[in-house]
């Protein structure tokens, strides 16, 4: 499943998007210590697997939250987050 | 003229119902299952006999989620004969979720809405546009009604239920007669703000101050309202076929304008579209206890 967690708003779109289907498969749980700002956890879902996601309570915060990750200037190819997940699974839609 | 002679319309306050299924007499020795869903607005109870729907309740949430969840479930049960103590397995959902004190099991509203859509409007769905008093979801599920994929906007009252309620207050028309007004003109006029709705009230404000009808205004805002949830749609993609749930299901204003801009038909249905997810929750609560009884064997 495709996770999308944050928001839009007037001044547009920010969403961090997830497949979900990748973290039974996961051990080493990069995204956990990857972000400095620690939005990622491990949760139960509906079918009582394992995954990702980002906490409840930063999802409407998540443009200004990750803006320190994402300098206007040399910016990286693959975010921290991004980088941390072996199989790819997570993706900033800004 | 004092205040007290005054009647305080509330514009913005929809109908509450209840509903019993007709060719359902006698549930006695049926196995009874229930979904509560609790929004941020709106809380549905919905009962299930054997698997089928027997009946179901939809009204406010008030300001304390517990007693909405036993209101709203005593008034599904209203008629039938049956008590909170005939129900086998119960699922919450909904953002009070954890809030039904008489719940089994709490599930996600996301994959409650995916649940009961797939079971009104069947396996060909694919593509769910939840519209709820304050979030909007876009949803994706496979035949059985499993989520693939979904996307949530709660931030803004835009392109939710908040949204429309503040419109009709601010124009006196009911928040039920929105949808049908919005066409009672001679051209689609553009629409109003869709990024947020203070800015919406306030062109909506400039408008019939410049001599524009209520239903002119009503509908550019349907249009930007439409807009607005139709990017949610692209942005999370768009497959068929496509169905609404949610209040503003029923606002035809709404749903008319989201068809023509994504080019799609919304499936329809008798049923109140605003129950997915309470019925959802109680399908799954139904296979709970009956993968649970079969295991036992």
């Amino acid at each position: 499943m495709i996770a999308n967690y944050g928001f839009e708003d007037g001044s547009g779109s920010y969403y961090i998007a997830i497949d979900t289907d990748n973290c039974t498969d996961c051990k080493e749980r990069g995204c956990l210590e990857s972000c400095q700002n620690k939005v990622f956890e491990m949760v139960l879902n509906d079918w009582d697997d394992e995954v990702a996601i980002i906490k409840e309570d930063y999802c409407n915060q998540l443009k200004s939250i990750c803006a320190g990750c994402k300098p206007l200037i040399d910016r990286p190819e693959l975010l921290p987050c991004e980088k941390a997940c072996s199989f790819r699974s997570i993706v900033h839609t800004w | 003229m004092t205040m007290s002679n005054v009647e305080k319309v509330e514009y913005w306050r929809w109908g509450e119902s209840n509903w019993k299924n007709p060719n359902i007499s006698d549930c006695s020795g049926s196995l009874i299952t229930a979904g509560v869903d609790i929004g941020s607005t709106s809380t549905q109870a919905v009962i299930l006999a054997d698997g089928e729907l027997y009946a179901y309740s939809s009204i406010r949430t008030g300001s304390n989620s517990p007693n909405s969840a036993i209101d709203a479930m005593k008034w599904a049960m209203d008629g039938t004969g049956l008590s909170l103590e005939d129900l086998r397995y119960t699922v919450g959902t909904g953002y009070g979720r954890v809030n039904v004190p008489f719940a089994d099991k709490s599930v996600t509203e996301i994959s409650c809405h995916a649940r009961g859509a797939n079971m009104i409007y069947g396996p060909s769905l694919r593509t769910i546009l939840d519209m709820g008093g304050q979030d909007c979801k876009a949803i994706h599920c496979n035949e059985v009604g499993r989520v693939t994929s979904f996307m949530m906007n709660d931030k803004c009252a835009a392109g939710t239920g908040r949204g429309m309620e503040v419109i009709a207050n601010l124009l006196s028309v009911h928040v039920e007669d929105i949808g049908k007004m919005s066409f009672m003109i001679d051209e689609e006029p553009p629409p109003v703000s869709s990024v947020c709705v203070i800015f919406a009230k306030t062109e909506a404000t400039n408008l019939m101050r410049a001599g524009w009808s209520k239903e002119k205004v009503l509908a550019a805002y349907c249009h930007a309202m439409a807009l607005r949830v139709a990017r949610l749609l692209e942005r999370n993609g768009m497959e068929e076929d496509f169905a609404i749930t949610g209040g503003i299901a029923k606002n035809i204003g709404v749903v008319r304008r989201i068809e023509r801009i994504l080019g799609v038909r919304a499936l329809e249905t008798e049923m109140d579209q605003q129950i997915a997810g309470a019925l959802g929750a109680a399908t799954i609560a139904n296979e709970k206890i009956t993968n649970w009884w079969r295991r036992k064997k």
